[in-house]
This record gives structure tokens, C-alpha cells and sequence, in this order.
């Protein structure tokens, strides 16, 4: 805490000007952030159709909602695409840091290799993923030209196996991202640790699975973070992939969101399904920011 | 050069090492397939496209598409191309950057140097704000840039994006000032110095690495945006990403891919350059930064 | 004061239209960006700056519009609407009911729009007895697109009935061709639904199922029969149906990959972009079973409420420059649609056009033009939505005719 032992006009000042500086940035997301979502709770509970409206329908919407059969579907996808991305991008990541931490020689060619899907956007990437997973022109296209006739990869096209291929593609966005704070988390290692473990006579394998890894929790903390966040917003993703098919197959929580709240002109129900994700990811969240801000004091 | 410096302390063998190297190399051409799909495609003439093998080398090599895309192809009632729409971005995401990465240190040094009570909640709740699905932010934003008159402005557009970086550069500053040693601004206060002069001379110049890790999130995320940039802006100021999207998009018609794909690079060039550039930084940033916990 | 009161917002967009808009120029937003599309709206703008009148350019693609209406609802909600907004079907009808749209009685009456405009298109750009926007073209959806050399090749002649045309895919099926090119899309399956409705109860059963959404029709042993088509046009498509763009289709029909393809009378530009002469290389007819009936969709401009004179004016010329017969013809020549007005001369239209013209005036007469299902003509978007969620679900072999049969009546309840 800032001690103001001195009450002259300086110090009093002094002690106001951090708040101040703040003070702009909180009113921001407390109006634009905590104000829009008490605002999208309230029209959950309204009959806004086009245009939010304000005819009261209780529970209405809510009951609705969870009639409707891809609801449900978009639920169950995004718990196997969350739980697969997830795992996939953090092994992945972790895996990829681990190897490039080696004294690699090319690493900074490598290294931006593994970053650069993030820069693109995914309004055109989505098209060439949708090639290379097309059976017709893409990979199982190219092995028969290749001679390898008996080659199948149609995940794309088939209704059971479609949210993989978006697993697929989220991993390949994200995974270079993921990588690059492991490895920094690598880097921030003291040394003298590994030194000491390696004397102690333990192997590679262990050495990583016993103290590295165990050191790195932050790392795994932040990339949980970002990564459910990147999952529970997954949106152009499906669009430009499967556009939520075969059938509603690839359907997600933010697709049905998107397309009750605009294009269906079911605003209400849109909004009652936000407020579920909202509750979802503070579920998330809040046991994370306590743990983590607790053990900062 | 200590935090760049490699891991000195494992030992591979020579089989582990070839391992490693195979894997890496595998993964590398993971990551560039799409890209190299895109890239050999937009060089491409059509028919070549729609006749032919996806992956095969062009045997007509062409920059045609590339032109078009740049200054030709249409994307509106007038063809265009994506050049006219290539300024509007870059006037959207400098002020927008460079204002929330200043508002993220200023706040990062507030809730790591002069901490107050319940600063933790504050931080709690900016940080939150990262994870609001911008689908519900869409309409209540609308009406508050039509009351502040700015609706259909690039002012307006750069006041949606800084309001929801600030939750990101915040985390980012805030984990790596919390690192940075509190005695020296303690010693500074004693001798005197203030609030700005502290963060000007003693927190900025050690800020390198994590600017870099909090302009690159926010170039891109601001870069990549479409749903705010196709919904707050007018016609002619719309940034890159809807005249893309309105290049490849269209219903009718022959798709011409190779022009998509040659104006999807254009698009992302300079995302691509920030990372090539500042990409050396920007592990050492991150190490600095987020992952600290 | 409550911030999203719709009155006060309505308001609020009049003033700021008034403080914002140039004084002679329209702001238009639409999703036309292709080159024929955006060549054709070029021939609008032109005639406009002719009149000294500025165009704004506003193009938002993608989702068949969904974008744009989007961008839309967050102008309107800004208070900032578009002078003109290209839109579809009951969507103007929404507008009209949040009192968003202007009042174009006065260019209407000069130009006798209420003469010249087929009452069903009127119902959908009349609201409360005033004109709203103006209708740019009319297209109609159970068209059947068919490559003639394979055809002339397996000796199949055009089929006239379902079963001639179920004979005619065995026929192609069995020489190793693809029989329907089509594309897995939700709305695309339910354009073919559009045709095999009309095909199996005719023009009463449609209008009691989808218009008046009767919750017996929806149940009935007639929509098993329908969904009993789709299941057998399912079994005509190529494994890779799933997801591809329908002007991907098209091109296989072009490309003698596939005979037969089930589309809006859009893909006509398709064939004649690619060189293709109706009658000679392509044949055009109406989904077998259902001739004499007319399922339509039309692109309109809605026009939205300005308050400044000059605005007005420029609005008003638009909307009358937008049905001057000479537009109607140049735009929907390129289109593949057909003009919006009946009497539009033919001459500029060629062998498909002329018969959709002709077919059009026909079904009108005779009462037999329906709103199209699949493209927001027949229902609300909800409603639509809902629909589309069924019949693509069974078209991907979720569940059997009778069970969608009864989905059906679920899911138009829950939207309703």
C-alpha cells in the first residue's frame, strides 16, 4: 500500500492518481462488458424477436430452448470439441516446446511456423481446410492420384466423425500459440534445478515428468484460459468448415447463438442461451481467478 | 541474453535427437500444408484450379490473381479490389492498439505497484471481460455509438475494439509488472518521483518484451475482426476483412479461387509480417508475462 | 428513460437519418458482390447518378444475406438505417411491423405500381396499404436443370411425372454417372422441398402445411410422402454432396458429371456464363409433378423511413428507377430471374426466361404462384428455420419419413 505519511495537497494527490488512471478503464467494462450482460439477461426473459422488446415472458424461453433437439446436440459438441481441442493443443504445445527447447538447430524458422496460423483470419483458411478435407479434391483425392487407391478420409462429409475435422482445424490455429508460452515457461526455468536433478542421476524422462512439468503449472493454468475461452467462442471456425453441418452435426453453442439471435429473429431465445454459456464459462473461470488471485496476496 | 539462453541441461542421444528433429519437421509441415494449398492455388491459372490436383505445383505460373484481388476484383458494386479497404484497417488498428496497450500498462501498474483495497476484485472482473461472446455485445453497442453520434465512424470502431482489449493487455501487463521488482519504485517514490515519472522512467523501459506480446494479440485479434467491422462501420470505411469477406463470399457466380486465396494472403500480410518481425520477442515476452501465473 | 424503448429508437433513427444523410445521395446495403450481380446493380447506380443522385455502397456477403441483415439490426439500432436494404419476403413484412420502413405511395401511384405487380409479390411489399419497397425481380425455385447430351446419350426423354423422373435417375444411376448433383446445405435440401411438396399435394396441401402451417397437413400421410421423396432423391446424390456451394453443383451438371440438379432459376447464369444454350446444351423444366405451380422468391429493396426532402426524393427516384421497365429487363437478363412487373417485354430474355415469364403471368392468373418455403416466402424466419432443421436432419438420414413427419409439427410449434 501506498503510505501517504505526509497530508500535503502532493501526497493526497499521489494517493488519488492511481485510482484515477483506472477509473476510465473500469467504467468501460462495467458499462460495456457487466452492463450488456445484465441487459442480455433481461431480454432472455422477453419476447424480443427482431428487435429486443419488452414483453415479459418469464421462463419462457428457457423451456423452449431446451426443447429443441440441437440445442442439446450443440452441447455435446462442444463438450467433445472443447475436451479434444483442449488436450490435443496442450500436449501438442507441450510436446513441440519440450523438442524445440533441445538447442534445436533452426529454431527461429520453426518457431514462427508453428505461430503463424494465429495471424490468419479464418474466413479464407476455412476454405483451404475444406479442400485438403474434402474427399473429392483433397487428401484422399491426392492419395489415389498418388497411387494409393484404398486410401478413406471422409470424416468431413459424415455426420458422426465431422467435429473432429473442426478439432482438427482449431489444433492446427491454435496449438503454435499454446507452444510458444510452454516454451517460455521453459525458458524461465533456473537451470541449477536441472543441473541438480541430473547429478541426482535421474533420467530425461523423469526429470521432465517429476520437476519440469510440475514447474510449469502457470504455463498449463494460462493456456486452460485461453484455450476454453477460444472454445466456448469457436465460431467462424465451424462457419467456414461445415457451416454447423452435415445436417446441424457441427453445430456449437456460439453458432446456435448467432443464428437464434439474428437469423432466426428469435432474439429471446438467442439470449437465454448466451446467459447458459455465460453461467458456463463463469463455472470456469471463477474457481480459476480465486485460486489464482489468492495465491498472489 | 540470460532468458533467451538455451536449456544447457539436458542430454539427448544421438537416435533421441533424430527423433526430435523427424517430429518437428513432421509438425512444420503440419502447419504449412493449409498455407502452402493457399499459396500454390492463388498462383494458379482457374482452370487449372478446377480441373487439377490441389497440391500439384501450377504448371502455368501466374501473378494474375494477385492483381486482382489487390486492385480488380469486385467487391462491391464497383471492382475495387481490396486496396482502397487495406487503408481503412490500417487507420482502425494502430489508434486502436497503441490505446489499449497504453490503458493495459497503465492499468497493470496500478494493480501490481500501488494496490489498493479490493484491487484483486477489479482485476477479477476486467479479466472476465475477456470471455464475453461478442454475438450479445452486438445490439446494446449499436445504441450507445448511435447516442455518442459516432455510429458508422472509425472513432466508433476504435472505441468498440480498446473496450474489449483492455481485459487482455491488463492480464498481460499485470503478470509481468507483478514480477518486477516493487523495491525500485519504492525507492524512487522516496526520492521524490510521482506516479507518471515512475511508470515513464522506471517501468516503460523495461516493458519491451511484453508490449510486443500484448501488440501482437491485439493486431491480430483487431486485424482479424469482422462481425464489429462489417456492423460499425460505413460502405467506404469498412476494414479489410469485409471487403475480403465479400470477395469470397459472394453467392453467385463462378468462385474464383485463386483470386480468394491471393487476397486472403494480402489480407493477412501484415499480421504475418508482425509475427515474423516481433516474433523473436515474443516467447521472451510471453515468458515475462502471462504464463508467470 | 429506458435506453432500447422502440419508439424513442424509432425516433432517434428518423433524426439522425435526417442529420446524417447527404442530400441527394442513397445509402444501400446488399449482398450482390458477384461479378454479373454487382454488373447488374452497376446499371442501377448509373441510372441514379444520371438523376445527380450519389450512391453509398454498403455490400455485406455472405450466408445467402444473413450478414447483411445482421449489419442491419445494428445500423437500425444505431439509428443509422441504409436508405435502401436489399431483402426477402417476410423479413420486409418484420421491418414494416417495428415501423422501421418508408411510405412510397406517392412514386407507387404515379408509376401504377398496383397494376402492373402481381398481388402475391404485393403482399409481401405492401404493408397496412402503403408501399414499402420495391420488388427487383422474381424468382422461382422448383426448377429441374438437366444436361441435355446426357440425356440424349441414355435416350431419356424430359420426364413429365415423378416416376418418369425416378426412371430417368435409375437410368443415369446405372451408367455410372452422378443422377442429382446437389449440395448438402440446409437451404439447399430445402429448395428441393419446396418443389416435391408442390409435386406430391399440389398447390392446396402447400398453402394449408406451410402457409396456414395446419398441424394436421404437417402430420398428414401426404408429408411422409414428401419426406418419402426426399429419402429417394437422397439416394441420387454423389458421396460428397455434403456441404458443397450449389453453384459447385451446377457445374457438374455443366461439366456432364451430373445430369439432373433441383434449383432456383439462379443457376440459369451459371449455365450461361459457362457458353450453354438453353434447349440445346441445358433443359429447364419445373420439378416433375408439380407444372402449373409456381413457387417464388423475390429480391426486393426495402426502403427505410427518411424524414430530410432531399432524402426522400432521392429514395422515391430509386424506387422508381428500380421498377422502370428497362431495369427489370437489364437486371434480371443477367440474374436468370424473371422482372418483377408483368408487363416487361420478352424480348431480351432467352428460352428459359421466356417460359418462366410466361409461366409466372400463367400462375399468377390462376392463382397457383406460392411463396417459396426455403427462402423465407411462405413463413417467418423462425418458422423457416425450423423447417429447414427438419428436412436437412432427414435428408442426412437422422430419422425416417414418419418421424420427421412428426418433428415437423414440433419444431414449426416451438418456433411459432
Amino acid at each position: 500500500m501506498a503510505q501517504a505519511s505526509d497530508v500535503d495537497f502532493k501526497t493526497k494527490l499521489q494517493h488519488w492518481i492511481p485510482k484515477v488512471v483506472l477509473s476510465p478503464s473500469l467504467f468501460l467494462v462495467l458499462l460495456f462488458v457487466y452492463g450488456f450482460i445484465l441487459f442480455t439477461v433481461y431480454l432472455s426473459f422477453t419476447d424480443s424477436r427482431i428487435l429486443p422488446s419488452y414483453g415479459w415472458v418469464g421462463f419462457e424461453n428457457y423451456s423452449k430452448l431446451w426443447r429443441l433437439s440441437h440445442w442439446t446436440t450443440s452441447l455435446t459438441n462442444l463438450g467433445i470439441y472443447a475436451f479434444l481441442y483442449i488436450t490435443i493443443c496442450t500436449g501438442l504445445g507441450l510436446g513441440l516446446a519440450i523438442f524445440l527447447d533441445q538447442k534445436i538447430r533452426g529454431e527461429g524458422i520453426l518457431r514462427p511456423i508453428y505461430l503463424y496460423p494465429m495471424a490468419l483470419s479464418f474466413i479464407v483458411t476455412g476454405t483451404a481446410w475444406k479442400w485438403f478435407l474434402d474427399p473429392g479434391i483433397g487428401l484422399e483425392h491426392t492419395m489415389h492420384l498418388w497411387g494409393w487407391e484404398s486410401f478413406k478420409f471422409d470424416w468431413i462429409k459424415n455426420r458422426d466423425y465431422a467435429i473432429y475435422t473442426v478439432v482438427i482445424a482449431a489444433v492446427w490455429q491454435t496449438s503454435g500459440f499454446v507452444m510458444a508460452m510452454f516454451l517460455a515457461g521453459l525458458r524461465g526455468i533456473d537451470s541449477e534445478i536441472m543441473k541438480a536433478a541430473q547429478i541426482d542421476g535421474a533420467s530425461n524422462w523423469n526429470l521432465y515428468r517429476r520437476i519440469v512439468i510440475p514447474l510449469l503449472r502457470p504455463a498449463f493454468l494460462s493456456a486452460f484460459v485461453i484455450l476454453s475461452h477460444l472454445a466456448i467462442k469457436s465460431y467462424d471456425l465451424v462457419i467456414a468448415l461445415t457451416g454447423g453441418g452435415p445436417g446441424r452435426a457441427t453445430e456449437l453453442p456460439a453458432t446456435f447463438m448467432y443464428s437464434y439471435t439474428f437469423t432466426r429473429n428469435q432474439m429471446g431465445i438467442g439470449a437465454s442461451s448466451a446467459v447458459i454459456m455465460l453461467m458456463t464459462i463463469a463455472a470456469i473461470m471463477i474457481p480459476y481467478l480465486y485460486a489464482e488471485l489468492k495465491e498472489k496476496k | 541474453m540470460s532468458a533467451s539462453a538455451q536449456n544447457q541441461a539436458v542430454q539427448t542421444g544421438r537416435i533421441t535427437r533424430t527423433f526430435i528433429y523427424v517430429f518437428l519437421l513432421v509438425a512444420s509441415l503440419f502447419y504449412l500444408l493449409p498455407f502452402f494449398i493457399m499459396l500454390v492455388n492463388s498462383l494458379k491459372p482457374l482452370s487449372e484450379i478446377t480441373g487439377g490436383n490441389m497440391m500439384a505445383l501450377p504448371q502455368t505460373w501466374t501473378i494474375e490473381a494477385w492483381g486482382a484481388a489487390w486492385s480488380t476484383a469486385q467487391v462491391g458494386v464497383e471492382p475495387t479490389g481490396l486496396r482502397p479497404y487495406f487503408w481503412n484497417s490500417i487507420k482502425m488498428v494502430v489508434p486502436a492498439v497503441v490505446i489499449s496497450t497504453v490503458l493495459g500498462a497503465l492499468n497493470g501498474y496500478v494493480l501490481t505497484k500501488w494496490r489498493f483495497r479490493y484491487d484483486t476484485i477489479l482485476f477479477g472482473l476486467m479479466l472476465f471481460s475477456c470471455f464475453i461472446p461478442f454475438q450479445i455485445v452486438l445490439i446494446p453497442m449499436a445504441r450507445i455509438l448511435g447516442m455518442l453520434g459516432i455510429s458508422g465512424t472509425t472513432t466508433g470502431l476504435i472505441l468498440v475494439h480498446v473496450v474489449y482489449g483492455i481485459g487482455f493487455s491488463t492480464l498481460y501487463f499485470r503478470n509481468y509488472y507483478a514480477a518486477f521488482p516493487t523495491e525500485l519504485v519504492r525507492a524512487a517514490q522516496i526520492d521524490g518521483a510521482g506516479f507518471f515519472q515512475i511508470f515513464r522512467r522506471i517501468m516503460l523501459p523495461s516493458s519491451g518484451p511484453i508490449i510486443v506480446v500484448c501488440v501482437i494479440w491485439q493486431f491480430t485479434n483487431i486485424w482479424n475482426d469482422f462481425l464489429f467491422g462489417a456492423s460499425f462501420a460505413s460502405g467506404s470505411g469498412a476494414p479489410m476483412t469485409v471487403a475480403l469477406n465479400n470477395l469470397v463470399q459472394s453467392s453467385t457466380g463462378v468462385k474464383e479461387y485463386n483470386v480468394h486465396f491471393a487476397g486472403a494472403i494480402l489480407a493477412a500480410l501484415p499480421t504475418l509480417l508482425v509475427y515474423i518481425v516481433a516474433g523473436r520477442f515474443f516467447v521472451r515476452g510471453l515468458m515475462a508475462g502471462s504464463v508467470k501465473g | 428513460m429506458r435506453y432500447f424503448g422502440k419508439k424513442s429508437m424509432i425516433a432517434a433513427a428518423l433524426m439522425a437519418t435526417t442529420s446524417m444523410a447527404q442530400a441527394a445521395d442513397v445509402e444501400v446495403l446488399h449482398w450482390w458482390t458477384s461479378g454479373g450481380e454487382a454488373a447488374a446493380l452497376n446499371v442501377l447506380k448509373e441510372d441514379l447518378s444520371g438523376q445527380g443522385i450519389g450512391w453509398n455502397d454498403m455490400p455485406v456477403a455472405g450466408g445467402g444475406g444473413e450478414s447483411a441483415m445482421t449489419v442491419l439490426r445494428a445500423r437500425v439500432t444505431a439509428g443509422d438505417p441504409p436508405t435502401a436494404v436489399q431483402m426477402l419476403g417476410f423479413d420486409i413484412l418484420d421491418w414494416a411491423e417495428e415501423g422501421a420502413l418508408a411510405d412510397l405511395n406517392a412514386v407507387a401511384a404515379e408509376e401504377g405500381w398496383d397494376a402492373v405487380v402481381p398481388a402475391a409479390l404485393q403482399a409481401f411489399a405492401k404493408h397496412d396499404g402503403k408501399w414499402i419497397s420495391a420488388p427487383v425481380n422474381v424468382h422461382s425455385t422448383n426448377w429441374v436443370w438437366a444436361n441435355k447430351a446426357i440425356l440424349d446419350e441414355l435416350g431419356i426423354a424430359q420426364p413429365g411425372s415423378w416416376d418418369e423422373f425416378v426412371a430417368a435417375l435409375d437410368a443415369v444411376k446405372a451408367s455410372g454417372k452422378t443422377a442429382l448433383a446437389h449440395g448438402g446445405q440446409a437451404w439447399q435440401d430445402a429448395t428441393i422441398f419446396d418443389g416435391i411438396v408442390l409435386s406430391v399435394g399440389g398447390v392446396d396441401f402447400y398453402r394449408k402445411a406451410f402457409i396456414d402451417l395446419d398441424s394436421e397437413a404437417l402430420g398428414s400421410d401426404q408429408m411422409v410422402e414428401v419426406f418419402n421423396r426426399m429419402a429417394t432423391l437422397r439416394g441420387y446424390v454423389d458421396d460428397n454432396f455434403s456441404g458443397r456451394d450449389w453453384n459447385l453443383a451446377s457445374a457438374m451438371v455443366i461439366n456432364g458429371e451430373a445430369a439432373f440438379q433441383i434449383m432456383g432459376d439462379w443457376a440459369k447464369g451459371e449455365f450461361l456464363n459457362a457458353g450453354k444454350t438453353p434447349g440445346e446444351d441445358f433443359l429447364c423444366f419445373r420439378v416433375p409433378g408439380s407444372a402449373g405451380a409456381v413457387s417464388f422468391n423475390s429480391d426486393q429493396f426495402a426502403m427505410f423511413g427518411v424524414s430530410d426532402k432531399d432524402a426522400m426524393s432521392a429514395q422515391g427516384a430509386m424506387a422508381a428507377s428500380i421498377m422502370s421497365p428497362s431495369f427489370q429487363s437489364a437486371f434480371n437478363v443477367v440474374k436468370g430471374s424473371v422482372p418483377a412487373r408483368t408487363d416487361v417485354p420478352n424480348d431480351d430474355f432467352d428460352a428459359c426466361g421466356k417460359q418462366g415469364m410466361a409461366e409466372l403471368a400463367a400462375a399468377a392468373e390462376a392463382d397457383t404462384l406460392v411463396g417459396s418455403i426455403a427462402h423465407g416466402h411462405a413463413n417467418r424466419a423462425s418458422v423457416k428455420n425450423a423447417i429447414y432443421d427438419v428436412v436437412t436432419a432427414h435428408f442426412n438420414g437422422e430419422y425416417d419419413a414418419e418421424t420427421a413427419a412428426e418433428e415437423l409439427v414440433t419444431a414449426v410449434e416451438i418456433a411459432q
